[in-house]
């Protein structure tokens, strides 16, 4: 069972606020003592993920919480916003498939870099991703 | 409005990257770059990243072309002081740097770019960590 420790909430609208939300993600991840090197993962696939968040969803909303299950401790994000959603999943998790003629690496990269990886979308109803990195992972 | 300073040393540009870049900064950053190279016919750009924790899909993005709009203008483009932890993470996130040459520090990079400018006077490019050509065409 995963038991949460302290989470933030912190609303994403314009690009400034990756930087903060990057600057909250190092915050937690230090607190629990993650290493630097799944420090930098983490922060990165947030920055991935927001980024989507902005470009895609119109922005909307990520929650940063420290959890734990057993004897490891973790970071858990959630970033939810209510745009258009995902038409294909599956096509949106591979790498290479962009609709905003970038790199198509956002999701799949992201999916690499941390331990765990949810995708909720919904058509005209919007897009969660979930993940956890382990402070060990 | 906050900006990156682009150093002229010699031939070269020097760009050392301190604050976190957001969007804006960072395009503004390709922007100017490209209008300094043009302007001063630099042949060579180092990018100073040490300072840098994160680089995500997005600035990779800018480095990238950077290096390739470079290309266009006759100057090879090196990122120096990358830190390992970022290194390890853009392996993972699979972001390649087509064109883009990595040394340790700028005095490595500044070394690098004399060397490739030496051998592109003699037209042999025996720089073997990549491959120009195939990056240029990648970006097109
Ligand atoms: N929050 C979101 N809302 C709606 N669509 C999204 C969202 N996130 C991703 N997508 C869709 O999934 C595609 C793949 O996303 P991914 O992050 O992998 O690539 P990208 O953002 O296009 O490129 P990169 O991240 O490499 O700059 C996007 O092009 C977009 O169509
Ligand atoms: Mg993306």
């Amino acid at each position: 069972m995963i038991l949460s420790l302290k989470k933030d909430l912190i609303k994403i609208n314009r690009e400034q606020d990756v930087v903060l939300l990057r600057n909250r993600t190092k915050e937690f991840a230090v607190k629990i003592k993650m290493g630097l090197v799944n420090q930098t993962k983490l922060i990165t696939a947030a920055s991935e993920l927001v980024r989507n968040m902005l470009r895609y969803g119109g922005g909307g909303e990520v929650s940063v919480e420290a959890v734990t299950k057993g004897r490891d401790n973790g970071i858990r994000m959630i970033f939810k916003d209510s745009g258009p959603g995902i038409a294909d999943v599956n096509k949106a998790m591979m790498d290479g498939y962009s609709t905003g003629k970038s790199l198509g690496l956002g999701l799949p990269g992201t999916k690499r870099l941390v331990n765990e990886f949810d995708l909720k979308s919904e058509l005209g109803k919007g897009t969660t991703v979930t993940i956890i990195k382990w402070a060990n992972g | 409005m906050e900006r990156i300073p682009i150093l002229k040393m010699g031939h070269f540009l020097l760009v050392t990257i301190q604050v976190d870049l957001y969007d804006r900064l960072a395009m503004d950053l390709e922007a100017n770059l490209i209008r300094e190279v043009n302007r001063t016919g630099a042949k060579g750009v180092l990018i100073d990243i040490s300072a840098v924790e994160i680089v995500d899909s997005f600035m990779g993005r800018i480095i990238g072309n950077i290096a390739s709009m470079s290309k266009l203008l006759d100057a090879q483009t090196v990122v120096v002081g990358m830190q390992p932890a970022v290194a390890i993470t853009l392996v993972e996130l699979g972001l390649e740097l087509p064109g883009v040459h990595t040394a340790l520090n700028v005095e490595r990079g500044m070394e690098l770019l004399q060397g490739m400018i030496i051998s592109d006077d003699i037209i042999i490019d025996d720089d073997d960590d990549t491959f120009p050509e195939k990056g240029f065409d990648k970006d097109q």
